[in-house]
């Protein structure tokens, strides 16, 4: 589904991601793991499209289309979705309202009929049970006043109402307390499948105690430097991101 | 938010969709103004004589006046002996009895304006007086209002059916003294519409009044005048368009607002007046002073204002607090694209014990727009326990517009609670890159965000003119960004 080849990424002319190669496949979930600066949100960011990210080499082909060749909105019509490390707060615009508006772009995209206010609802009050969401959280502002959990929570809710074809979850694990991940984790199990691949960049191993990828990549440096099953996100918990940076440096 | 898929053809095409004109045979006088017009304007409508001397002592008295040059706006200069003061459409020598007889190029007008104009299609529930050019062409649900004891009628049928009304409250509110653009309508002020509900009626439905710009040079002087005897209750709201010119016309009203002994006004305006083009050619100049009357106790006037148009915009509607216990609201959101400048806000004057006033303004500006507000709250000895909130709000789009705040405080009274908060912000690429994110396309993430930013306003528009005012936000913001 993704394949991303000898990726090289700079923000203003500091190159970050210095080649990343990585392939995943529909119902996969790969973990990117690495200590802060190594490239990791890097990585989300030009996956969604952000701007002032300058890809400087590389490809990335996503169903077998240039991905890097469409825009942000094209990309989420196409599938992409991103669980932001730092949802926004937009004041006066209603949460629901901008899922629809969103949800009603992609099914436009797709030649299908836009959702009317009641189907949307309905839909909304059948995916909010995916993460225990609030029903006050959906008359509320877009993530305004929401609390760190809520707000992450609210990513995932996004993510079962869109039914995107590859979702990269960016820290969604930062910030929450045990509870609270719990339910994030659980959400983000529930809406793994066969058909949709999910990248969960990641600082901490804890995570993945709770959502079991099916390789762990590490990076340091702008680069992936050790891949393997769950046990080398084990392994980099007991030793410390040291281990690998010190390899890194050593190779 | 477009419901439909996002063709930017339509959207730039539709930018401004009312910039038609209506061939129509008008009466029209000559350029230019004299005492000679005044009497001209006057006999045209057979007034009475107290009409004539009042206009007459306006006019005299304008001649001795200058214009504004406060305002942060840059006007080009004004010939006023250029200027048509009063053109009507022909088929207004014989007036319509009733909307039957009404020209039908008219009522078409109207119905592409979506004001259809026929009682059968009109608006639910919401009674229309339509001015075109320099004269009110039609009056709806006229006869249900009467029943109610309503009067809601052109102001030149006023003049003439309730004349001791007109006398007794007209220029009570503005005086022609007041200001050079009140001095000019107050001599040559041709229609706009009159309002009188009668004491304890809730007037029955929404009032409003449709303004129209047709004829070329011509400049619109309409003056309204609304009377919320005690405790009745009115809503009222008015909309305008013109069409799209290359020169630039004037459009001086006024609007004064009387309420006594707990009665309550809430006055809404949508003004969309043609903007002038994307490189400052043509547009409307909007120089309006509207202001309310709070004479009685525990009276209430409420503004909304959403200004989307006009080249240049120049209105403070105020509300002078008399009534102890009264409260005054403004309530507005202000866009300035392309080259548009707007100088707006209020005056809050309070004058009697525990009046309080709210201040929300929502200023955008895009492209070289340049959004200033601009208010005075003004507590007078006497007002004991006088309390004022005020909100500033402004939103940048792009690096060439300018958001300016002027917030005037004259407070001469210990126990006052004046609270002035401001804001300028611009719309961020985090917000709109997390529209984008999910699927929202640049425009329509704007559009959305900006309706955001003026929830707080909108939300104190009638529920059909929230939805229009919502769609204007979006057509006026085409281009705004790249």
């Amino acid at each position: 589904m993704l394949s991303i080849k000898d990726l090289h990424v700079s923000v203003a002319g500091k190159p970050i991601v210095n080649g990343i190669d990585l392939e995943i496949k529909a119902g996969e979930v790969h973990a990117i793991m690495g200590p802060n600066g190594s490239g990791k949100s890097t990585l989300a960011h030009v996956l969604a499209g952000r701007s002032g990210y300058e890809v400087t080499r590389g490809t990335v082909t996503y169903m077998g289309k240039d991905l890097l060749a469409l825009s942000p909105d094209e990309r989420a019509h196409e599938g992409v979705f991103l669980a932001f490390q730092y949802p926004v707060e937009i004041p006066g615009v209603n949460n629901i309202y901008m899922l629809k508006a969103g949800l009603n772009a992609i099914r436009r995209h797709h030649g299908e009929e836009e959702l009317d206010a009641v189907d949307f609802l309905s839909l909304v009050r059948e995916k909010m049970k995916i993460v225990d969401m609030d029903e006050s959280l959906m008359s509320r502002s877009v993530n305004e006043g929401f609390s760190g959990g809520e707000k992450k929570r609210n990513e995932i809710f996004q993510m079962a109402v869109l039914e995107p074809r590859l979702a990269v979850l960016d820290e969604t694990d930062s910030g929450l307390d045990i509870d609270a991940l719990k339910i994030v984790a659980g959400g983000v199990n529930k809406l793994r499948n066969k058909d949709r691949a999910i990248i969960l960049v990641t600082h901490y191993q804890r995570l993945l105690d709770y959502i079991v990828p099916d390789k762990v990549h590490v990076l340091a440096h702008g680069r992936i430097q050790r891949t393997g099953d769950k046990s080398l996100a084990l392994e980099l918990e007991k030793h410390g991101y040291g281990w690998i940076e010190s390899k890194a440096g050593a190779a | 938010m477009a419901s439909t898929k996002y063709d930017i053809k339509t959207a730039v095409d539709q930018r401004y969709k009312h910039g038609f004109v209506t061939d129509i045979e008008a009466d029209t006088i000559q350029p230019g103004l004299s005492e000679d017009i005044v009497r001209l304007i006057s006999a045209k409508k057979s007034e009475p004589a107290f009409m004539l001397d009042w206009r007459l002592r306006a006019f005299r008295h304008w001649t001795t006046m200058k214009e504004p040059v406060w305002a942060h706006v840059r006007v080009a200069p004004i010939n006023y002996q250029d200027i048509i003061y009063y053109s009507a459409p022909k088929s207004q020598d014989d007036r319509p009895k009733s909307l039957d007889e009404v020209d039908p190029k008219l009522l078409e007008t109207y119905e592409k304006l979506g004001i259809p104009l026929h009682e059968r299609a009109a608006l639910a529930g919401v009674a229309v007086d339509a001015v075109f050019d320099s004269v009110s062409v039609a009056t709806t649900f006229k006869d249900k209002l009467a029943e109610a004891g309503v009067i809601f009628c052109p102001f030149s049928d006023a003049v003439r059916d309730h004349p001791d009304l007109i006398q007794q409250y007209l220029g009570t509110v503005v005086p022609y003294t007041d200001n050079y653009y009140a001095a000019l309508n107050s001599a040559v002020f041709s229609d706009g519409s009159f309002v009188f509900i009668p004491k304890g009626v809730r007037c029955p439905m929404e009032l409003s009044t449709y303004f129209r710009i047709n004829a070329r040079n011509t400049g619109q002087f309409e003056r309204t005048l609304i009377i919320a005897e005690e405790a009745s209750n009115v809503s009222y709201l008015e909309g305008c368009t013109a069409p799209m010119r290359d020169e630039n016309q004037l459009h001086a009203a006024v609007v004064e607002l009387i309420a006594l002994d707990n009665a309550k006004i809430k006055y809404s305006t949508v003004q969309n007046w043609y903007p002038g083009d994307e490189h400052g050619r043509g547009g409307i100049y909007n120089f309006v002073t509207k202001r309310g009357d709070c004479r009685g106790v525990s009276s209430k006037i409420s503004w909304t204002q959403v200004e989307t148009g006009s080249a240049i915009t120049w209105k403070y509607p105020s509300c002078v607090l008399r009534g102890d216990n009264s409260v005054g609201e403004f309530y507005s959101v202000a866009l300035t694209n392309n080259y548009q400048q707007a100088d707006t806000g209020t005056k809050m004057i309070h004058i009697g014990k525990n009046t309080r006033s709210t201040i929300i303004s929502k200023g955008i500006s895009a492209g070289h727009g340049q959004n200033s507000y601009r208010g005075l709250v003004k507590v007078l000895k006497g007002a004991d326990g006088a309390r004022n909130y005020t909100q500033c709000d402004s939103l940048l789009i792009g690096d060439k517009c300018g958001a300016h705040t002027f917030p005037y405080m004259e407070v001469t009274n210990p126990t006052a609670i004046v609270e002035h908060e401001a804001s300028t912000s611009k719309i961020s690429e985090d917000q709109l890159f997390y529209c984008l994110q999910r699927g929202i396309s640049r425009e329509d993430a704007v559009s959305l965000i900006v309706n955001g930013f003026c929830k707080a306003v909108f939300k104190e528009l009638p529920m059909e003119f929230a939805v229009e005012a919502g769609r204007l936000m979006s057509v006026s913001l085409e281009g705004a960004v790249g």
